[in-house]
């Protein structure tokens, strides 16, 4: 490998400025991040402003079509059965769709990538009492441990992030263990072993920092994983329930109409689509940006473009 | 013009790279004849490999592109010929054998049926192609050959798979044989083995041999013509012994100067001090593997210890149980009167800071994510009382100075230096902690010539400056020679004979030093011819 010359020192310019230049680069990634910020802009705001309509029945309007411009714009995408207006919906249903997906994906990602990292570093007998734990979740059907656990507890917001957090997390447990098994035997780790580290140290500043960008990766692809099992809990009734909404319950409510009018379930399966799709775009621009060794590929189209 | 066997014109290689395109080679003439060994010699990026590479058609376009010249064998322009035509040559009558055997043979294919490959690939009937293939194993020195071709690639040794490799370039009598650095990967004994049966075979089949190699003692060694490249051009040609003796361009000058081997003895300390640290009948046993058995050695304060031995000779397991990266079965380590191995980890945690470690390979030693400033100054956040942290920016400062390291670099990453520059910073990491012994495996094996002696420059400056000791772990006996006060010489995890350097490299006294002594080899031809006689005498005699 050859130096690469960096008259482009980082020192002058503080960190964030260099991300958000490195994040224009890549038009995919910026247009990703653009996008997922109006998301989490409706999930914030989207109920306060639009609840009143998106739940206001309307009869007469019952499966308006898409593109019908005549109406007021929240029925631009059409409306349901019910004839509430699909574009409101989509927008108010952000809130409840992120809070579990997102909610979910992050405390299997957290949990699972700690239990991982105990397993992978610590003795014998923790690391067995993990790695037994997760065969015993993933031998189970996730689906069916939803179902008896989301029987016994009522359903809510919170117990669903917790359900469908339990049967993602062997994902990353043994991801994470994998990748620790592989890494502590590098040389940068016995160095600072040598140096006196504490065990601490060598896992979250030498061995995270390697394993992160894959499970991070796994994240942004389990997104749309746990969109879609939280409508099909929601849609055998122990999910969340109507008239609260989500883009996932959307899409199932959606279905006995597919014949006749494809836009209820088609709208808010795009919504999934597009958040999953901007997320993956995101995580693979953030996986080259935060890695000091391929930034450069980021860093350089710079010089080609000004 | 077809009187060469092999002859390049004018080869120019550019790859486009992402951060523009690189000049591998530029306008590179040489030739090769039948019954001759001409060696390329080059340091790492020199380009010494690429002329062979787009001899063999394994230059990828893109991102590599020849942008001008000719390789001419038997009279044709390989360049101009189909892919095809030039898959015929390959293997039949150009073949190759490379570094590191082990990835060049398949793992899940016996290695007959491999070498056999080789030949029914080309035509030859299978029936033929087993017989061919027992007188190759046989013909190359694999003992109990007739068992063994039906073994797999992992259980024959380095040098065995390195012969598998050469019986396998050999199977269709090639008129050329590339051998790209086939020794490198390989203990001093085995390489000399190696070498020798290349000469053997080369003057048996009259075949030519293209050697590309880094080591000038290689060179001396079998060469007949050598030429030598420094970033992509070739600077100088001749007949191995006339460049060794007369060098005309300063690079060769400067690489003959760096080979060590050839400066002054240093002469032992003084016995009358109190030893840093004394290691008696250490033992560290794997399952029923013996790795280290009972050794004693003892290390005066601002002296270098060498350890040297041939791969498996436990001098990596003494080093790893000294740091307590491994637990010793048995015996003690004294380090200023307290016993290491079974130090409780809170004394072990303060004692961390007085030995310090600069491993083989600095590419895998540095945390890749983590900045210089970082990596040098992770021992001042291990060990808070060093240095209060308003000071560590100008501490790291003066380190990389130190070192002769740019200061205002501590804030790139690894991959921006290049290896020398990376051990460096592995020093200036070990140095940090301020310790009082530096335990070094390996640790300048990995880099070039000429940058091996600067780094050893650096270490004797650091210990002249500072009263270091150095734990030295080698398999390089001239390195020793130069830089070490005493050598301990290591055998199947035993410590078979220790002293000062004029000692062992003068009066050695164990069978095992001596003919590590007769393999290790020396850059000047004369010498090295020599050497070999004495080593085929020892043989003969033994």
């Amino acid at each position: 490998m050859t130096p690469t010359d960096s008259k482009t020192a980082p020192d002058a310019t503080p960190a964030y400025i260099s991300m958000l230049r490195m994040l224009w680069r890549d038009k995919f990634a910026f247009v990703a991040a653009v996008f997922l910020l109006i998301v989490i802009f409706f999930a914030i705001f989207g109920p306060m402003l639009l609840e009143e309509v998106a739940t206001k029945q309307n009869l007469r309007g019952r499966n308006a079509p898409s593109f019908d411009f005549s109406r007021p714009w929240v029925y631009w995408l059409g409306a349901d059965a019910l004839g509430r207006p699909l574009l409101a919906r989509i927008i108010v249903a952000a809130q409840n769709t992120i809070m579990v997906a997102a909610g979910a994906v992050f405390c299997s990602l957290t949990i699972g990538t700690c239990l991982g990292l105990i397993a992978g570093y610590t003795s014998r007998l923790p690391s067995q009492i993990i790695m037994r734990l997760a065969d015993i979740i993933m031998s189970f059907p996730s689906l069916l441990l939803a179902v008896l656990v989301l029987y016994m507890l009522p359903p809510s917001v919170f117990n669903l992030v917790i359900v469908l957090a339990i049967t993602r997390l062997p994902v990353y447990l043994r991801t994470a263990r994998a990748e620790v098994l592989e890494v502590r035997e590098r040389m940068f780790v016995q160095a600072a072993i040598v140096m006196g580290a504490s065990g601490s140290r060598i896992v979250f500043r030498h061995i995270l920092p390697v394993i992160l960008p894959t499970v991070l990766t796994i994240a942004t692809l389990d997104f749309a994983l746990v969109v879609l099992v939280e409508s099909s809990l929601s849609f055998l009734g122990i999910g969340i329930q109507p008239p609260e909404i989500t883009w996932g319950l959307m899409v199932s409510q959606g279905r006995p109409y597919l014949t006749s009018a494809w836009w209820l379930s088609f709208w808010p399966g795009l919504a999934i689509v597009l958040t999953t799709l901007s997320l993956n775009l995101l995580s693979n621009w953030m996986r080259t940006a935060l890695d000091p060794v391929q930034r450069w590929r980021l860093e350089m189209r710079r010089k080609k473009n000004g | 013009m077809a009187d060469h066997l092999l002859e390049v014109r004018g080869l120019s290689v550019d790859f486009h790279t992402a951060q523009g395109t690189v000049h591998a080679v530029r306008d590179v003439h040489w030739h090769l004849d039948r019954g001759e060994c001409l060696a390329i010699l080059g340091e790492s990026g020199s380009g010494k490999s690429v002329s062979a590479s787009a001899i063999m058609n394994l230059i990828d376009c893109p991102p590599g592109e020849i942008v001008s010249g000719e390789i001419l064998f038997d009279g044709r322009d390989l360049l101009k010929m189909s892919n095809e035509d030039r898959r015929q040559l390959n293997g039949k009558r150009i073949a190759m054998i490379f570094q590191d055997p082990l990835s060049h043979l398949n793992p899940v294919y016996k290695v007959g049926w491999q070498i056999e490959e080789i030949m029914t690939a080309h035509g030859t009937p299978r029936d033929q192609a087993r017989a061919r293939c027992l007188e190759l194993l046989e013909r190359v020195g694999i003992p109990d050959f007739a068992n063994k071709v039906d073994a797999y690639p992992h259980q024959f040794s380095g040098g065995q798979r390195q012969r598998l490799m050469i019986a396998m370039a050999l199977a269709l009598k090639p008129d050329i044989l590339i051998a790209d650095e086939p020794t490198t990967a390989l203990d001093v004994t085995v390489q000399a083995q190696i070498l020798a049966l290349l000469d053997e075979l080369q003057q048996e089949t009259g075949m030519g041999l293209l050697l590309i190699t880094h080591d000038l003692g290689v060179v001396a060694e079998v060469a007949d013509r050598v030429v030598v490249m420094n970033s992509g051009q070739i600077v100088e040609t001749g007949s191995a012994s006339d460049v060794y003796a007369n060098p005309r361009h300063p690079y060769t000058k400067k690489l003959i100067g760096a080979v060590p081997g050839s400066g002054e003895i240093t002469a032992p300390l003084d016995t009358g001090i109190t030893p840093i640290l004394e290691i008696n009948g250490l033992t560290k046993h794997f399952g029923a593997f013996v790795a280290l058995d009972n050794a004693s050695l003892t290390v005066l304060p601002g002296e270098t210890v060498a350890v040297v031995g041939e791969s498996g000779s436990g001098k990596s397991t003494l080093a790893k149980t000294l740091l307590r990266l491994e637990d010793a079965t048995s015996g003690e380590a004294l380090w200023q009167g307290r016993d290491l191995v079974t130090m409780p980890p809170k004394e072990l945690f303060a004692l961390r800071r007085d030995i310090q470690m600069v491993f083989q390979d600095p590419t895998q030693s540095l945390n890749p994510r983590m900045t210089v400033y970082d990596i040098v100054s992770e021992g001042f956040a291990i060990h808070p009382e060093i240095l209060p942290k308003a000071q560590w920016k100008d501490r790291v400062r003066g380190l990389l100075d130190q070192v002769g390291l740019e200061a205002g670099h501590m804030h790139r990453y690894p991959h921006q230096f290049s290896g020398g520059q990376r051990q460096r910073i592995a020093i200036a990491r070990a140095l940090a902690l301020e310790p009082k012994l530096i335990v070094c495996d390996e640790a300048v094996s990995a880099l070039d010539v000429s940058i091996q002696a600067q780094v050893i420059d650096l270490l004797t400056g650091l210990q002249d400056a500072l009263g270091l000791s150095y734990l030295f772990i080698a398999h390089d006996l001239p390195l020793v020679r130069d830089f070490a006060h005493r050598v301990v010489v290591m055998q199947g995890g035993r410590i078979v004979e220790q002293g000062p350097v004029a000692q062992i490299f003068d009066a050695p006294r164990m069978e095992y030093t001596r003919n590590l002594m007769a393999a290790s080899l020396h850059p000047d031809p004369a010498v090295q011819a020599e050497r070999r006689r004495v080593r085929l005498a020892m043989q003969e005699a033994s």
